[in-house]
Protein backbone atom coordinates (compact mmCIF):
# COMPACT_ATOMS: atom_id res chain seq x y z
CA UNK A 1 0.00 0.00 0.00
CA UNK A 2 1.02 3.42 -1.21
CA UNK A 3 1.70 5.69 1.84
CA UNK A 4 -0.62 8.90 1.79
CA UNK A 5 1.42 10.56 4.58
CA UNK A 6 5.00 10.47 4.98
CA UNK A 7 6.92 11.90 8.04
CA UNK A 8 10.48 11.58 7.73
CA UNK A 9 13.45 12.75 10.49
CA UNK A 10 10.98 15.56 11.80
CA UNK A 11 12.35 17.58 14.20
CA UNK A 12 10.34 20.77 16.44
CA UNK A 13 12.79 22.50 18.85
CA UNK A 14 10.97 25.37 21.12
CA UNK A 15 14.01 27.02 22.13
CA UNK A 16 16.32 24.38 23.47
CA UNK A 17 13.94 21.94 23.79
CA UNK A 18 12.93 19.04 21.42
CA UNK A 19 9.34 18.93 21.25
CA UNK A 20 9.26 16.31 18.31
CA UNK A 21 13.16 14.64 17.53
CA UNK A 22 13.66 13.22 14.36
CA UNK A 23 10.50 11.41 14.28
CA UNK A 24 9.91 8.79 11.38
CA UNK A 25 6.82 6.95 10.54
CA UNK A 26 3.89 7.16 7.75
CA UNK A 27 0.27 6.76 6.95
CA UNK A 28 -0.51 3.95 4.19
CA UNK A 29 -3.30 5.05 1.90
CA UNK A 30 -6.58 3.77 3.81
CA UNK A 31 -5.33 3.31 6.56
CA UNK A 32 -6.22 4.22 10.73
CA UNK A 33 -3.15 4.74 12.59
CA UNK A 34 -2.76 5.96 15.89
CA UNK A 35 -0.35 7.72 17.63
CA UNK A 36 -0.25 7.26 21.66
CA UNK A 37 2.27 8.41 24.03
CA UNK A 38 2.29 9.78 27.96
CA UNK A 39 1.39 13.36 28.15
CA UNK A 40 4.16 15.89 26.71
CA UNK A 41 4.89 12.88 24.71
CA UNK A 42 4.72 15.45 21.46
CA UNK A 43 1.36 14.28 19.81
CA UNK A 44 -0.30 17.46 19.37
CA UNK A 45 2.79 19.10 18.05
CA UNK A 46 3.16 16.55 15.16
CA UNK A 47 -0.59 17.64 14.36
CA UNK A 48 0.18 20.83 14.45
CA UNK A 49 3.25 20.24 12.69
CA UNK A 50 1.23 18.15 9.58
CA UNK A 51 -1.19 21.00 9.61
CA UNK A 52 1.31 23.71 9.51
CA UNK A 53 0.10 25.55 12.38
CA UNK A 54 3.42 25.26 13.63
CA UNK A 55 6.61 25.93 10.92
CA UNK A 56 9.10 22.71 11.37
CA UNK A 57 12.73 22.75 12.55
CA UNK A 58 13.87 20.18 10.17
CA UNK A 59 12.90 17.00 8.36
CA UNK A 60 10.32 16.36 5.70
CA UNK A 61 6.72 16.12 5.63
CA UNK A 62 5.12 14.68 2.51
CA UNK A 63 1.50 14.35 1.56
CA UNK A 64 0.73 12.14 -1.62
CA UNK A 65 4.37 12.16 -2.42
CA UNK A 66 4.89 16.30 -2.21
CA UNK A 67 7.14 18.02 0.84
CA UNK A 68 3.91 20.40 2.63
CA UNK A 69 6.43 21.68 4.38
CA UNK A 70 6.17 25.45 5.20
CA UNK A 71 2.75 25.87 3.53
CA UNK A 72 0.77 28.00 5.35
CA UNK A 73 -2.39 25.43 7.36
CA UNK A 74 -4.95 27.00 4.88
CA UNK A 75 -3.18 25.94 1.95
CA UNK A 76 -2.45 21.97 3.59
CA UNK A 77 -6.54 22.02 4.41
CA UNK A 78 -7.18 22.58 0.75
CA UNK A 79 -4.58 20.15 -0.77
CA UNK A 80 -6.65 17.20 1.68
CA UNK A 81 -5.49 17.74 5.38
CA UNK A 82 -7.96 18.50 7.89
CA UNK A 83 -8.36 17.82 11.60
CA UNK A 84 -9.95 18.02 15.30
CA UNK A 85 -8.72 20.31 18.01
CA UNK A 86 -7.56 18.03 21.45
CA UNK A 87 -9.64 21.36 23.76
CA UNK A 88 -12.44 21.82 20.77
CA UNK A 89 -12.47 24.99 18.25
CA UNK A 90 -16.36 25.08 16.76
CA UNK A 91 -18.09 28.05 15.28
CA UNK A 92 -19.31 28.83 19.11
CA UNK A 93 -22.04 30.77 18.08
CA UNK A 94 -23.01 29.60 14.90
CA UNK A 95 -25.34 26.89 14.57
CA UNK A 96 -24.86 22.88 13.89
CA UNK A 97 -25.82 23.79 10.03
CA UNK A 98 -24.17 26.91 9.73
CA UNK A 99 -21.07 25.43 11.24
CA UNK A 100 -20.91 22.90 8.45
CA UNK A 101 -22.04 24.79 6.02
CA UNK A 102 -19.20 26.88 6.53
CA UNK A 103 -16.99 24.39 5.74
CA UNK A 104 -18.13 23.21 2.65
CA UNK A 105 -16.46 26.48 0.99
CA UNK A 106 -14.65 25.00 -0.60
CA UNK A 107 -16.81 22.71 -2.96
CA UNK A 108 -17.85 26.35 -4.12
CA UNK A 109 -15.97 28.88 -6.74
CA UNK A 110 -18.15 32.40 -7.43
CA UNK A 111 -16.08 34.89 -6.76
CA UNK A 112 -17.45 38.43 -4.80
CA UNK A 113 -18.84 40.34 -7.38
CA UNK A 114 -20.78 37.31 -8.12
CA UNK A 115 -22.06 37.54 -4.64
CA UNK A 116 -23.12 40.86 -3.73
CA UNK A 117 -24.77 40.81 -7.44
CA UNK A 118 -26.41 37.23 -6.73
CA UNK A 119 -25.91 36.30 -10.40
CA UNK A 120 -26.64 32.25 -11.56
CA UNK A 121 -23.30 31.31 -10.39
CA UNK A 122 -23.85 32.17 -6.89
CA UNK A 123 -27.25 30.77 -6.49
CA UNK A 124 -26.87 27.71 -8.50
CA UNK A 125 -23.63 26.70 -6.16
CA UNK A 126 -25.15 28.00 -2.93
CA UNK A 127 -27.79 25.56 -3.33
CA UNK A 128 -25.58 22.85 -3.61
CA UNK A 129 -23.75 23.87 -0.54
CA UNK A 130 -26.49 23.92 1.00
CA UNK A 131 -27.45 20.61 0.11
CA UNK A 132 -24.07 19.40 1.11
CA UNK A 133 -24.58 20.28 4.48
CA UNK A 134 -27.74 19.15 5.05
CA UNK A 135 -26.29 15.10 3.41
CA UNK A 136 -23.26 15.28 5.87
CA UNK A 137 -25.61 16.33 9.43
CA UNK A 138 -27.43 13.32 8.46
CA UNK A 139 -25.17 10.78 7.44
CA UNK A 140 -23.69 11.72 10.64
CA UNK A 141 -27.01 11.62 12.84
CA UNK A 142 -27.12 15.73 13.62
CA UNK A 143 -29.93 16.56 11.61
CA UNK A 144 -32.19 16.96 14.60
CA UNK A 145 -29.67 19.38 16.35
CA UNK A 146 -29.32 21.22 13.37
CA UNK A 147 -30.73 24.81 14.25
CA UNK A 148 -29.18 24.35 17.82
CA UNK A 149 -26.14 27.04 18.59
CA UNK A 150 -22.96 24.72 18.91
CA UNK A 151 -21.94 26.48 22.39
CA UNK A 152 -25.16 24.52 23.49
CA UNK A 153 -24.88 21.02 21.86
CA UNK A 154 -23.56 18.42 24.28
CA UNK A 155 -19.99 17.75 24.90
CA UNK A 156 -20.31 14.56 23.03
CA UNK A 157 -22.41 16.03 19.93
CA UNK A 158 -19.40 19.00 20.02
CA UNK A 159 -16.69 16.44 19.15
CA UNK A 160 -19.34 14.90 16.69
CA UNK A 161 -20.02 18.22 15.18
CA UNK A 162 -15.91 19.19 14.77
CA UNK A 163 -15.83 15.64 12.72
CA UNK A 164 -18.44 16.36 10.55
CA UNK A 165 -17.05 19.99 9.85
CA UNK A 166 -13.44 18.44 9.05
CA UNK A 167 -15.15 16.01 6.61
CA UNK A 168 -17.46 19.36 4.66
CA UNK A 169 -13.72 19.65 3.04
CA UNK A 170 -13.74 16.40 1.76
CA UNK A 171 -10.28 15.63 3.31
CA UNK A 172 -7.93 12.54 2.19
CA UNK A 173 -6.10 12.44 5.66
CA UNK A 174 -8.61 13.10 8.32
CA UNK A 175 -6.10 14.27 11.85
CA UNK A 176 -8.49 13.38 15.10
CA UNK A 177 -6.96 14.80 18.08
CA UNK A 178 -8.16 12.52 21.50
CA UNK A 179 -11.82 12.59 19.83
CA UNK A 180 -12.50 10.48 22.97
CA UNK A 181 -11.43 12.66 25.55
CA UNK A 182 -14.40 13.15 28.27
CA UNK A 183 -16.43 10.40 26.79
CA UNK A 184 -17.93 7.44 28.67
CA UNK A 185 -17.52 3.89 27.57
CA UNK A 186 -20.18 3.75 25.84
CA UNK A 187 -19.50 7.10 24.10
CA UNK A 188 -16.16 5.86 22.91
CA UNK A 189 -17.36 2.80 21.68
CA UNK A 190 -19.77 4.49 19.58
CA UNK A 191 -17.36 6.54 18.25
CA UNK A 192 -14.98 3.93 17.50
CA UNK A 193 -17.55 2.40 14.93
CA UNK A 194 -18.43 6.06 14.04
CA UNK A 195 -14.40 6.18 12.56
CA UNK A 196 -14.37 2.86 11.08
CA UNK A 197 -17.57 3.72 8.94
CA UNK A 198 -15.91 7.39 8.06
CA UNK A 199 -12.93 5.60 6.42
CA UNK A 200 -14.95 3.19 4.87
CA UNK A 201 -17.71 5.68 3.36
CA UNK A 202 -15.79 9.12 2.84
CA UNK A 203 -12.52 6.59 1.55
CA UNK A 204 -10.23 8.81 3.85
CA UNK A 205 -6.86 7.74 5.84
CA UNK A 206 -6.96 8.53 9.53
CA UNK A 207 -4.40 9.75 12.21
CA UNK A 208 -5.22 9.10 15.65
CA UNK A 209 -4.40 10.78 18.71
CA UNK A 210 -5.93 8.68 21.95
CA UNK A 211 -5.63 8.16 25.38
CA UNK A 212 -8.22 5.34 25.57
CA UNK A 213 -6.33 2.15 24.96
CA UNK A 214 -9.90 0.24 24.09
CA UNK A 215 -10.39 2.69 20.91
CA UNK A 216 -6.49 2.72 20.24
CA UNK A 217 -6.72 -1.33 20.03
CA UNK A 218 -9.90 -1.46 18.68
CA UNK A 219 -9.53 0.38 15.48
CA UNK A 220 -5.98 1.46 14.86
CA UNK A 221 -4.20 -1.18 12.05
CA UNK A 222 -0.87 0.38 12.95
CA UNK A 223 0.63 2.10 16.23
CA UNK A 224 3.02 4.52 16.23
CA UNK A 225 4.58 5.50 19.95
CA UNK A 226 6.27 8.53 21.07
CA UNK A 227 7.55 9.82 24.43
CA UNK A 228 9.55 12.94 25.13
CA UNK A 229 9.66 13.70 21.50
CA UNK A 230 11.45 10.47 20.20
CA UNK A 231 9.66 7.35 18.63
CA UNK A 232 9.39 4.39 20.72
CA UNK A 233 8.00 1.97 19.13
CA UNK A 234 5.81 1.54 16.07
CA UNK A 235 3.92 -1.75 14.48
CA UNK A 236 0.76 -3.44 14.75
CA UNK A 237 -1.72 -2.97 18.45
CA UNK A 238 -0.66 -6.21 20.01
CA UNK A 239 2.66 -6.45 19.12
CA UNK A 240 3.67 -2.49 20.70
CA UNK A 241 0.95 -3.39 23.62
CA UNK A 242 3.07 -6.48 24.44
CA UNK A 243 6.51 -4.47 23.93
CA UNK A 244 8.23 -3.86 27.28
CA UNK A 245 10.06 -0.49 26.46
CA UNK A 246 5.95 0.95 25.97
CA UNK A 247 4.88 -0.49 28.87
CA UNK A 248 7.93 1.15 30.79
CA UNK A 249 6.88 4.29 29.32
CA UNK A 250 3.40 4.49 30.26
CA UNK A 251 3.83 2.27 33.51
CA UNK A 252 7.63 2.99 34.36
CA UNK A 253 10.10 -0.14 34.59
CA UNK A 254 9.56 -2.91 36.48
CA UNK A 255 12.01 -3.99 39.16
CA UNK A 256 14.27 -7.04 38.71
CA UNK A 257 12.58 -9.85 40.98
CA UNK B 1 -39.38 71.73 13.61
CA UNK B 2 -39.78 72.33 10.12
CA UNK B 3 -39.41 69.96 7.09
CA UNK B 4 -35.52 71.20 6.22
CA UNK B 5 -34.28 70.58 9.74
CA UNK B 6 -35.50 66.72 9.92
CA UNK B 7 -34.20 66.02 5.73
CA UNK B 8 -31.10 67.57 7.43
CA UNK B 9 -30.89 64.68 10.47
CA UNK B 10 -32.00 62.42 8.25
CA UNK B 11 -29.41 63.06 5.65
CA UNK B 12 -26.71 62.89 8.47
CA UNK B 13 -28.08 59.34 9.65
CA UNK B 14 -28.08 58.02 5.81
CA UNK B 15 -24.57 59.47 5.35
CA UNK B 16 -23.00 58.08 8.97
CA UNK B 17 -24.98 54.84 8.18
CA UNK B 18 -22.75 54.07 5.37
CA UNK B 19 -19.41 54.40 6.88
CA UNK B 20 -21.47 52.09 9.73
CA UNK B 21 -22.22 49.19 7.07
CA UNK B 22 -18.88 48.90 6.34
CA UNK B 23 -17.14 48.69 9.94
CA UNK B 24 -20.30 46.57 10.95
CA UNK B 25 -18.70 44.30 8.03
CA UNK B 26 -15.33 44.62 9.52
CA UNK B 27 -15.96 44.55 13.48
CA UNK B 28 -19.30 43.31 13.65
CA UNK B 29 -19.04 40.13 10.82
CA UNK B 30 -15.11 39.26 11.00
CA UNK B 31 -14.02 40.63 14.63
CA UNK B 32 -11.65 43.47 13.71
CA UNK B 33 -11.97 46.38 15.53
CA UNK B 34 -10.98 49.95 14.38
CA UNK B 35 -10.45 53.17 15.89
CA UNK B 36 -9.48 55.02 12.29
CA UNK B 37 -12.26 54.82 10.20
CA UNK B 38 -12.81 58.37 10.35
CA UNK B 39 -9.45 58.53 8.43
CA UNK B 40 -10.95 56.81 5.76
CA UNK B 41 -14.31 59.08 5.57
CA UNK B 42 -11.14 61.97 5.78
CA UNK B 43 -9.58 60.26 2.53
CA UNK B 44 -12.58 59.83 0.91
CA UNK B 45 -14.03 63.86 1.69
CA UNK B 46 -11.00 65.57 0.39
CA UNK B 47 -10.43 63.17 -2.74
CA UNK B 48 -14.54 63.71 -3.77
CA UNK B 49 -13.67 67.31 -2.73
CA UNK B 50 -10.72 67.67 -5.20
CA UNK B 51 -12.55 66.03 -8.01
CA UNK B 52 -15.66 68.37 -8.01
CA UNK B 53 -14.40 72.00 -6.64
CA UNK B 54 -14.79 74.37 -9.45
CA UNK B 55 -11.28 74.88 -10.58
CA UNK B 56 -12.17 79.05 -10.03
CA UNK B 57 -12.34 78.35 -6.54
CA UNK B 58 -9.65 76.44 -5.52
CA UNK B 59 -7.15 75.96 -8.34
CA UNK B 60 -6.50 71.96 -7.34
CA UNK B 61 -10.03 71.49 -8.26
CA UNK B 62 -11.15 69.65 -11.34
CA UNK B 63 -14.62 70.70 -11.60
CA UNK B 64 -16.06 67.45 -12.61
CA UNK B 65 -19.24 65.59 -11.99
CA UNK B 66 -20.40 64.38 -7.93
CA UNK B 67 -20.47 60.70 -9.23
CA UNK B 68 -17.08 60.64 -10.46
CA UNK B 69 -16.08 62.27 -6.69
CA UNK B 70 -17.96 59.63 -5.28
CA UNK B 71 -16.02 56.56 -7.40
CA UNK B 72 -12.34 58.79 -6.66
CA UNK B 73 -13.44 58.86 -2.93
CA UNK B 74 -14.43 55.28 -2.44
CA UNK B 75 -11.67 54.21 -4.48
CA UNK B 76 -8.99 56.18 -2.76
CA UNK B 77 -9.81 55.11 0.60
CA UNK B 78 -9.93 51.18 -0.29
CA UNK B 79 -6.60 51.71 -2.07
CA UNK B 80 -4.87 53.27 1.10
CA UNK B 81 -6.32 50.87 3.48
CA UNK B 82 -4.60 47.86 1.36
CA UNK B 83 -1.45 49.01 1.85
CA UNK B 84 -2.58 49.97 5.95
CA UNK B 85 -3.71 46.32 5.94
CA UNK B 86 -0.58 44.61 4.73
CA UNK B 87 0.91 46.17 7.38
CA UNK B 88 -1.06 45.91 10.07
CA UNK B 89 -3.45 43.14 9.31
CA UNK B 90 -1.12 40.41 11.13
CA UNK B 91 -1.33 42.00 14.24
CA UNK B 92 -3.46 40.47 16.88
CA UNK B 93 -6.21 42.05 18.77
CA UNK B 94 -5.79 45.01 20.24
CA UNK B 95 -2.61 45.29 18.59
CA UNK B 96 -4.70 46.01 14.97
CA UNK B 97 -6.89 48.15 16.80
CA UNK B 98 -4.01 50.69 18.25
CA UNK B 99 -2.91 50.41 14.57
CA UNK B 100 -5.69 51.88 13.27
CA UNK B 101 -6.01 54.65 15.74
CA UNK B 102 -3.00 55.41 15.13
CA UNK B 103 -3.78 55.86 11.01
CA UNK B 104 -6.55 57.44 11.77
CA UNK B 105 -5.24 60.46 13.89
CA UNK B 106 -2.02 60.32 11.01
CA UNK B 107 -4.77 60.88 8.65
CA UNK B 108 -6.38 63.92 10.52
CA UNK B 109 -2.71 65.66 11.46
CA UNK B 110 -1.13 65.23 7.39
CA UNK B 111 -4.36 67.13 6.30
CA UNK B 112 -3.85 69.50 9.01
CA UNK B 113 -0.30 70.10 7.07
CA UNK B 114 -1.73 69.68 3.89
CA UNK B 115 -1.79 74.05 2.42
CA UNK B 116 -3.36 73.33 -0.81
CA UNK B 117 -6.90 71.76 1.37
CA UNK B 118 -6.47 74.82 3.48
CA UNK B 119 -4.97 72.95 6.08
CA UNK B 120 -6.37 73.09 9.42
CA UNK B 121 -8.17 76.55 8.42
CA UNK B 122 -10.49 73.88 6.50
CA UNK B 123 -11.26 73.98 3.26
CA UNK B 124 -14.87 75.99 1.90
CA UNK B 125 -16.58 76.14 -1.42
CA UNK B 126 -17.57 72.38 -1.62
CA UNK B 127 -20.30 72.03 -3.96
CA UNK B 128 -23.53 71.06 -2.58
CA UNK B 129 -24.83 68.01 -3.95
CA UNK B 130 -25.72 65.41 -1.54
CA UNK B 131 -29.53 65.11 -1.81
CA UNK B 132 -31.69 62.71 0.52
CA UNK B 133 -32.47 60.63 -1.98
CA UNK B 134 -29.07 60.10 -3.53
CA UNK B 135 -28.45 59.25 0.33
CA UNK B 136 -31.19 56.83 0.92
CA UNK B 137 -30.16 55.06 -2.75
CA UNK B 138 -26.63 54.51 -2.45
CA UNK B 139 -27.75 53.29 1.63
CA UNK B 140 -30.24 50.65 0.13
CA UNK B 141 -27.43 49.27 -2.34
CA UNK B 142 -25.12 49.45 0.50
CA UNK B 143 -27.43 47.50 2.75
CA UNK B 144 -28.13 45.14 -0.49
CA UNK B 145 -24.82 44.54 -0.88
CA UNK B 146 -23.66 43.70 2.69
CA UNK B 147 -26.79 41.36 3.24
CA UNK B 148 -26.09 39.10 0.27
CA UNK B 149 -21.98 39.11 0.59
CA UNK B 150 -23.11 38.19 4.35
CA UNK B 151 -25.49 34.88 3.08
CA UNK B 152 -22.22 33.95 1.06
CA UNK B 153 -19.54 31.51 1.56
CA UNK B 154 -17.68 34.84 1.91
CA UNK B 155 -19.11 36.41 3.87
CA UNK B 156 -19.60 33.18 6.14
CA UNK B 157 -15.43 32.51 5.66
CA UNK B 158 -15.40 36.25 7.33
CA UNK B 159 -17.68 35.10 10.09
CA UNK B 160 -15.45 32.03 10.85
CA UNK B 161 -12.17 34.24 11.01
CA UNK B 162 -14.27 36.17 13.80
CA UNK B 163 -15.40 32.89 15.67
CA UNK B 164 -11.83 31.21 15.99
CA UNK B 165 -9.49 32.02 13.72
CA UNK B 166 -7.54 28.90 14.30
CA UNK B 167 -10.38 26.79 13.15
CA UNK B 168 -10.72 28.40 10.45
CA UNK B 169 -7.53 28.41 9.15
CA UNK B 170 -7.20 24.71 9.02
CA UNK B 171 -10.79 24.33 7.41
CA UNK B 172 -8.83 25.92 4.28
CA UNK B 173 -10.10 29.72 4.92
CA UNK B 174 -7.06 31.81 4.23
CA UNK B 175 -7.92 34.21 7.38
CA UNK B 176 -5.36 36.95 6.05
CA UNK B 177 -7.53 37.59 2.60
CA UNK B 178 -10.95 37.98 4.20
CA UNK B 179 -9.54 40.05 6.76
CA UNK B 180 -8.08 42.05 3.70
CA UNK B 181 -11.52 41.66 1.97
CA UNK B 182 -13.51 43.39 5.17
CA UNK B 183 -11.20 45.66 5.75
CA UNK B 184 -11.07 47.14 1.90
CA UNK B 185 -14.69 46.52 1.50
CA UNK B 186 -14.86 48.70 4.93
CA UNK B 187 -13.01 51.38 3.82
CA UNK B 188 -14.55 51.87 0.59
CA UNK B 189 -17.77 52.28 2.57
CA UNK B 190 -16.55 54.58 4.64
CA UNK B 191 -14.43 57.01 1.83
CA UNK B 192 -17.66 56.83 -0.13
CA UNK B 193 -20.04 58.17 3.09
CA UNK B 194 -16.56 60.68 3.33
CA UNK B 195 -17.95 62.28 -0.20
CA UNK B 196 -21.48 62.45 0.56
CA UNK B 197 -20.46 64.15 3.79
CA UNK B 198 -17.94 66.87 2.55
CA UNK B 199 -20.18 67.66 -0.12
CA UNK B 200 -23.21 68.20 2.46
CA UNK B 201 -21.64 70.24 5.08
CA UNK B 202 -19.76 72.27 1.69
CA UNK B 203 -16.81 72.81 4.03
CA UNK B 204 -14.50 69.96 5.22
CA UNK B 205 -12.01 70.33 7.98
CA UNK B 206 -9.70 67.82 9.43
CA UNK B 207 -10.86 68.26 12.67
CA UNK B 208 -14.23 67.16 11.78
CA UNK B 209 -12.51 63.38 11.34
CA UNK B 210 -11.17 63.37 14.61
CA UNK B 211 -10.87 60.04 16.77
CA UNK B 212 -13.96 61.14 18.42
CA UNK B 213 -15.85 60.64 14.74
CA UNK B 214 -14.02 56.79 15.00
CA UNK B 215 -15.18 56.16 18.20
CA UNK B 216 -18.78 57.35 17.17
CA UNK B 217 -18.87 54.68 14.18
CA UNK B 218 -17.61 51.94 16.39
CA UNK B 219 -20.02 52.84 19.33
CA UNK B 220 -23.10 52.58 16.48
CA UNK B 221 -22.19 48.99 15.56
CA UNK B 222 -21.80 48.03 19.11
CA UNK B 223 -25.10 49.69 20.33
CA UNK B 224 -27.21 48.24 17.03
CA UNK B 225 -25.62 44.92 18.04
CA UNK B 226 -22.20 43.04 16.76
CA UNK B 227 -22.80 40.84 13.44
CA UNK B 228 -26.38 42.33 12.42
CA UNK B 229 -27.14 44.57 9.82
CA UNK B 230 -30.47 45.32 10.86
CA UNK B 231 -29.01 46.74 14.13
CA UNK B 232 -26.82 49.00 12.50
CA UNK B 233 -29.05 50.49 10.44
CA UNK B 234 -31.19 51.01 13.83
CA UNK B 235 -28.41 52.29 15.59
CA UNK B 236 -27.12 55.06 13.26
CA UNK B 237 -30.59 56.18 12.63
CA UNK B 238 -31.08 56.36 16.31
CA UNK B 239 -27.37 57.55 17.65
CA UNK B 240 -27.66 60.47 15.03
CA UNK B 241 -30.66 61.69 16.40
CA UNK B 242 -30.65 61.29 19.98
CA UNK B 243 -28.43 64.22 20.21
CA UNK B 244 -31.01 65.97 18.23
CA UNK B 245 -33.77 65.02 20.27
CA UNK B 246 -32.01 65.80 23.44
CA UNK B 247 -31.89 69.49 22.38
CA UNK B 248 -34.05 70.44 24.83
CA UNK B 249 -31.54 69.60 27.59
CA UNK B 250 -29.06 72.18 26.65
CA UNK B 251 -25.52 72.24 27.93
CA UNK B 252 -26.96 68.86 29.56
CA UNK B 253 -27.29 67.15 26.39
CA UNK B 254 -23.84 64.90 25.62
CA UNK B 255 -24.78 63.95 29.38
CA UNK B 256 -27.82 62.40 28.89
CA UNK B 257 -26.77 60.76 25.41
CA UNK B 258 -23.91 59.03 27.12
CA UNK B 259 -26.54 57.91 29.85
CA UNK B 260 -29.24 56.66 27.50
CA UNK B 261 -25.92 54.72 25.37
CA UNK B 262 -25.09 52.93 29.03
CA UNK B 263 -28.75 52.29 30.23
CA UNK B 264 -29.39 50.45 26.71
CA UNK B 265 -25.67 48.60 27.12
CA UNK B 266 -26.88 47.35 30.58
CA UNK B 267 -30.63 46.31 29.56
CA UNK B 268 -28.94 44.80 26.24
CA UNK B 269 -25.19 43.85 26.17
CA UNK B 270 -25.45 42.29 23.14
CA UNK B 271 -26.89 45.34 21.31
CA UNK B 272 -30.10 46.92 20.11
CA UNK B 273 -30.70 43.05 18.04
CA UNK B 274 -27.56 40.99 19.15
CA UNK B 275 -26.74 39.56 15.96
CA UNK B 276 -30.33 39.14 14.65
CA UNK B 277 -31.46 40.15 11.08
CA UNK B 278 -35.38 41.88 11.16
CA UNK B 279 -36.20 40.35 7.69
CA UNK B 280 -38.52 37.41 7.49
CA UNK B 281 -35.36 34.69 6.91
CA UNK B 282 -33.85 36.15 10.01
CA UNK B 283 -36.71 36.29 12.43
CA UNK B 284 -37.29 32.51 11.45
CA UNK B 285 -33.77 31.94 12.03
CA UNK B 286 -34.16 33.47 15.20
CA UNK B 287 -37.77 31.19 16.32
CA UNK B 288 -35.76 27.77 14.98
CA UNK B 289 -33.04 28.50 17.44
CA UNK B 290 -35.16 29.58 20.27
CA UNK B 291 -37.49 26.51 19.69
CA UNK B 292 -33.57 24.11 19.14
CA UNK B 293 -32.38 25.39 22.23
CA UNK B 294 -35.62 24.76 24.30
CA UNK B 295 -35.87 20.91 22.85
CA UNK B 296 -32.53 20.70 23.88
CA UNK B 297 -32.71 21.71 27.63
CA UNK B 298 -36.28 19.59 28.10
CA UNK B 299 -34.56 16.60 26.54
CA UNK B 300 -31.59 17.33 29.15
CA UNK B 301 -34.16 17.66 32.12
CA UNK B 302 -35.63 14.65 31.11
CA UNK B 303 -32.53 12.82 31.09
CA UNK B 304 -31.47 14.32 34.53
CA UNK B 305 -34.64 13.19 35.84
CA UNK B 306 -34.47 9.81 34.73
CA UNK B 307 -30.77 9.35 36.24
CA UNK B 308 -32.94 10.82 39.30
CA UNK B 309 -35.31 8.33 38.90
CA UNK B 310 -33.28 5.58 39.04
CA UNK B 311 -30.89 6.64 42.05
CA UNK B 312 -33.82 6.58 43.74
CA UNK B 313 -35.43 2.86 42.95
CA UNK B 314 -31.81 1.67 44.09
CA UNK B 315 -32.01 3.53 47.02
CA UNK B 316 -35.63 2.30 47.92
CA UNK B 317 -34.20 -1.10 47.05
Amino acid sequence: MAAILEISNLTKRFGGLAAVNDVSFSVPEGAIVGLIGPNGAGKTTIFNLITGVYSVTSGDVKFQGQSIVGLPPFKIADRGITRTFQNIRLFKNLTVFENVLTACHMSAQYNLAETILRLPRFRKEEKLLYEKAENLLSIMGLTERRDLVANNLPYGMQRRLEIVRALALDPKLLLLDEPAAGMNPDETEHLMNLIGQIRKDFKLSVLVIEHHMDLIMGVCEHIVVLNFGLKLAEGRPEDVANNPKVVEAYLGATEEA
Amino acid sequence: MDWTYIQGILMLAGINLISVLGLSLLTGFTGLFSFGHAGFMAIGAYIGALMTVSPSTTPAGLGLPFFVGIIAGGAAAGIVSYFIGRITLSLKGDYFCIATLGFGEATRLLLNNVQIFGGSRGWPGVPYKSTLPVIVLVDVVAVLFLANLIKSRHGRNMIAVREEELAAQVSGIDVFKYKMTALIISAVYAGVAGVFFGHYMTFIQPKMFSMTKSTELTIIVIFGGLGSISGSVLGAVLLTALPEILRAFEIWRLVFYGAAVILIMISRPKGLMGGMELTPSGIRKAQLERKARLEARAEARRLNGLEDGSADEGRGA
